[in-house]
């Protein structure tokens, strides 16, 4: 395949597993497992922003840091352009590393409070031998630029910036390395909401500048309809419903999906919904109760869905659910 | 709770084997010959030799070890090179001059430390609370002997109130009191000065936590509020010193009793120093080790009858 | 109106007006003792560094015709039972004082730190066994401890250093684990594992410069400890070794006629008292001055 095809698959992704075993409580402490990432699939296509949605706590951000391997994964596979990401070690990894860079949601944390601005946009282009030093000051001040920053902020610290600016400079940080596919863990959810639109366009138009796939982490319906194309919905864990954005959430095949689009605000406000209350607390993913993992919650459960998790649906080449109310009959 | 003292216990244990182990290696492994050491420059080959014998050095090491570790674990740490003695009796003959000291140090701290640390707390920011932090910092710069030799010029030399020496082997109550009191109240300040330090941040935590404002808020007088916390909460500042700070309330009362030539553990220290019975020093080691890590534990489950939330923590 | 911009101005102010360095420095300069500690260790440190030209007497000769006299014109601060001058002796002490505290500590917080350092980094397991190993040798008290590996390596400057060094390893080595554990979970050394970075560069470019006041401010105020153990074990008889003017030694010689000459005891004794109360003053100063609760955030 040739590269730039909008339809290639860059990254895929199969049966990403991760289980987080911790011990709680004192003075007799109990062993508690969670699986934050229950065999979860799915793929990115070229110049694609994909989606991952649900509540916090589902496990999407685990999958984002999986398939960067800044979270070792149990079981499962990610590939990027034919390259396993979770077999390559040393130099490869080096390189892989290079392609595939994460934006974070805290723009306070992620960035080193002791480092100039300048120093921290320059560290990688130095660790990954990106040219000379005056090439690299040059580069430095292009990305600022990129990213809508003076050329004087280099010459700054952190503190000295606002919550917006300093995402801006963390999503310089990631382009620094000339990546290929962001992953944006939340970008712009810590951000006052008139900041965020701003950073969302820098990413969009970042996108199509460069070219660049996103894997967008959000809890934020509204965000994720606006910025991506594609979208999986997750919920304790598992991916329950995945497909283009406008047919996901304008029919949703999965009662989550259509209690979370209900949830969230419609900017629209003539087109009144029919609340959908959503029942009961989230159960936590510690303990996911039997079945499917929704359904002490589902509006339209059903006997089977409370000893059997249905298996995944292909709706459309497109569109997958899991879900027992798409399930072929007779399985 | 039960269940909670016996694991802590049992965590003890592998920690109490580590302290035996770094003991033991500290005496074998550390460059020297024990022997040499004991007996000078001068000594003889044979003296040597049949030193070693007698402390067991001419064996492999790992006999030692296990004998080492075997006895002390059944309360035998060998016997003193100079009496002849086991080094156990040795320590439990001094142990009740130690244990006066160290309770009446510990009240003093108490009297003073506490009542002053909530009063710099309930003053904070103003000349009380800053009084009280230099004077409780200036206390904790004491060296332990420094202070000593000025109670000892002021209190017994110059004002003759006191004797120098600080105790006698009579069995006459007051006279032991009496001579208890300076080295008492020499460990007792340096003491409180920590108590004040930790009673007076313990208290501002408190007093800033929500409760107590909206205690406050609710009206509450002040002097109630604080009272009413302090006195729940006086013995916390006692037993986080004595937790935090034992490794040096043990020096510091070594140094009193060496400056107030008092009978004790300090004395039987420098004792042991200076005859150069090593036997004995490592005896003293493992049982101040042992102290130190059965007062941890004593503390922790102190902090759980004291405040119950630490068993949820 | 200038609609963007404005409205980023307002909804999006940077929260911290001022450095973290200014704000800390705000803090420490507002408490004047801590100003009075800085002076009064910067005085003692000119004092041992100028000793040979401020010292009266030479602090070694003797005058055995000048024994025990008390303070007078001539010797301020009297002399002992070979006629040396005390004085001198109390400004040559400085010197092996600050020696052996400032090495013991810087030591122990290379080795300590470093062992903080990497076992938090690292975690897990490894972390778990490297702290229960620095929790045994925390219980082990300091003097003692210190007594017995100076004995039995014998009295000098270097296994003196050693000896205290060893006492300080296990505190400096839990000073640097914890924010180290923080440290590692936040997002910027995060971002660096994403772009590639070695192990080794995320530790000291991107965690260490973020510790190192705390540990250094512990390193002041350990150092006052260590100044009180040296002069505790001189004191005891353990100290470098005679004629070598130290507090500690002084005060022990002078104990021997503290009813007739109680100078002896009391200079050096005000000596070290106000070297330790002066590391405490700075140490408590710096703690304040980086200790984020204290700055109001």
């Amino acid at each position: 395949m040739a590269s730039g095809n909008a339809t290639e698959t860059v990254l895929s992704v199969k049966g990403l597993s991760k289980t987080f075993v911790t011990k709680r409580g004192f003075p007799n402490p109990v062993t508690v497992t969670v699986r934050a990432v229950d065999d979860v699939s799915f793929a990115v296509r070229a110049g694609e922003a994909f989606g991952l949605v649900g509540e916090s706590g589902c496990g999407k951000s685990t999958t984002g840091r999986a398939l960067l391997r800044l979270i070792e994964p149990d079981r499962g596979a990610v590939t990027y352009r034919g390259q396993d990401v979770l077999a390559a070690s040393g130099a490869e990894l080096r390189a892989l590393r290079r392609k595939l860079q994460i934006v974070f949601q805290d723009p306070y944390a992620s960035l080193n409070p002791r480092r100039g601005i300048g120093e921290t946009l320059a560290e990688p282009m130095r660790v990954h031998k990106m040219g000379d030093r005056a090439q690299i000051a040059e580069r430095v001040k292009s990305l600022l630029a990129e990213v809508g920053l003076p050329p004087s902020a280099a010459d700054k610290y952190p503190h000295e910036f606002s919550g917006g600016q300093r995402q801006r400079i963390g999503i310089a940080r990631a382009l620094s390395v000339d990546p290929e596919l962001i992953v944006a863990d939340e970008p712009v959810s810590a951000l006052d909401v008139s900041i965020q639109a701003q950073v969302l366009l820098l990413l969009r138009d970042l996108q199509a500048r460069r070219g660049l796939s996103y894997v967008f982490v959000a809890h934020d319906l509204g965000v994720v309809r606006f910025f991506c194309q594609s979208v999986a919905v997750m919920y304790l864990g598992r991916i329950v419903e995945s497909g283009p954005v406008e047919e996901v959430f304008n029919q949703p095949a999965h009662p989550y999906t259509t209690v979370l689009r209900q949830a969230s605000p419609v900017p629209d406000p003539r087109a009144k919904s029919i609340a959908v209350r959503i029942e009961g607390e989230v159960p936590s993913a510690a303990n996911p109760p039997q079945g499917c993992h929704f359904h002490p919650r589902c509006p339209n459960a059903m006997p089977v869905c409370k000893t059997v998790y249905p298996a995944w649906t292909q709706l459309t080449p497109t569109r997958g659910v899991a879900c027992h109310l798409h399930t072929p009959a007779g399985s | 709770m039960g269940r909670y003292i016996l694991k802590r216990l049992a965590a003890a244990v592998p920690t109490l084997l580590a302290v035996l182990t770094v003991v033991f290696l500290l005496v074998r492994v550390v460059p020297g010959d024990p022997a040499q050491t004991i007996l000078g420059d001068q000594a003889t080959a044979e003296a040597l030799a049949a030193l070693r014998a007698r402390l067991g050095l001419d064996r492999p090491l790992h006999v030692q070890y296990f004998e080492f570790v075997f006895a002390a674990l059944r309360g035998d740490l060998g016997n003193s090179l100079v009496s002849g003695r086991p080094i156990i009796d040795e320590v439990v003959a001094v142990l009740p001059h130690t244990i006066d000291l160290t309770l009446a140090a510990l009240v003093i701290g108490s009297i003073f430390g506490i009542p002053l640390g909530i009063w710099a707390a309930m003053h904070r920011n103003r000349f009380i609370d800053y009084v009280t932090r230099i004077g409780s910092l200036l206390g904790l710069s004491f060296p332990v002997f420094v202070s000593g030799i000025f109670l000892l010029l002021v209190f017994a030399l110059h004002w003759r109130w006191f004797p120098v020496i600080g105790t006698s082997s009579s069995a006459d109550f007051g006279d032991r009191m009496h001579r208890l009191v300076l080295p008492a109240v020499n460990l007792g300040l340096i003491m409180a000065a920590y108590i004040t330090r930790v009673t007076r941040s313990a208290m501002l935590q408190v007093l800033g936590e929500d409760y107590v404002r909206t205690a406050r808020a609710k009206g509450v007088p002040r002097r109630v509020v604080v009272w009413r916390h302090a006195l729940r909460n006086a013995l916390i500042p006692v037993v986080t010193v004595i937790g935090l700070y034992l490794g040096i309330l043990i020096g510091n009362s070594v140094l009193t009793e060496i400056v107030f030539n008092r009978p004790g553990l300090g004395k039987v220290i420098v004792g042991a120093l200076n005859q150069r019975d090593y036997p004995m020093l490592q005896g003293l080691l493992v049982i101040y080790c042992f102290l130190i890590v059965v007062v941890n534990i004593a503390t922790d489950l102190t902090y759980g009858l004291i405040d119950p939330r630490v068993k949820h923590a | 109106m200038k609609p963007a911009e404005a409205i980023d101005d307002i909804a999006d102010a940077p929260p911290e007006p001022r450095s973290a360095l200014v704000r800390a420095f705000a803090v420490f300069n507002a408490n004047k003792t801590s100003w009075v500690g800085v002076i009064v260790f910067g005085a003692i440190v000119a004092m041992a560094a100028l000793a040979p030209l401020i010292s009266p007497y030479d602090p070694i000769e003797q005058d055995i015709i000048a024994r025990l006299q008390p303070p007078s014109a001539e010797h301020w601060f009297g002399t002992d039972m070979f006629g040396r001058d005390v004085l001198s002796r109390v400004i040559w002490g400085s010197q092996i004082s600050l020696i052996v505290s400032i090495a013991s500590i810087a030591v122990a917080l290379l080795v300590g730190g470093t062992i903080g350092l990497v076992s938090g980094y690292i975690g897990g397991r490894t972390d778990l066994l490297i702290m229960q190993a620095m929790d045994v040798l925390l219980s082990f008290p300091s003097l003692i401890m210190g007594l017995i590996v100076v004995a039995m390596l014998g009295p000098d400057l270097i296994n003196l250093i050693i000896a205290i060094a060893l006492t300080a390893v296990a505190p400096f080595a839990r000073i640097a684990r914890a924010p180290t554990i923080v440290l590692k979970e936040r997002a910027f050394v995060e971002a660096g594992r994403a772009l590639g970075f070695s192990h080794i560069r995320i530790v000291l470019v991107h965690i260490l410069p973020n510790l190192l006041a705390e540990v250094l401010v512990m390193g002041s105020l350990w150092m006052a400890t260590a100044v009180r153990v040296e002069a505790s074990l001189s004191f005891i008889g353990l100290g470098v070794r005679p004629p070598t003017p130290t507090w500690g030694g002084m005060i022990n010689e002078g104990f021997e006629n503290i009813l007739d000459a109680p100078w002896l005891s009391i200079y050096p004794g005000l000596a070290i008292l106000i070297l330790v109360f002066a590391l405490n003053m700075l140490g408590d100063g710096l703690r304040d001055a980086t200790d984020p609760k204290l700055r109001g955030e």
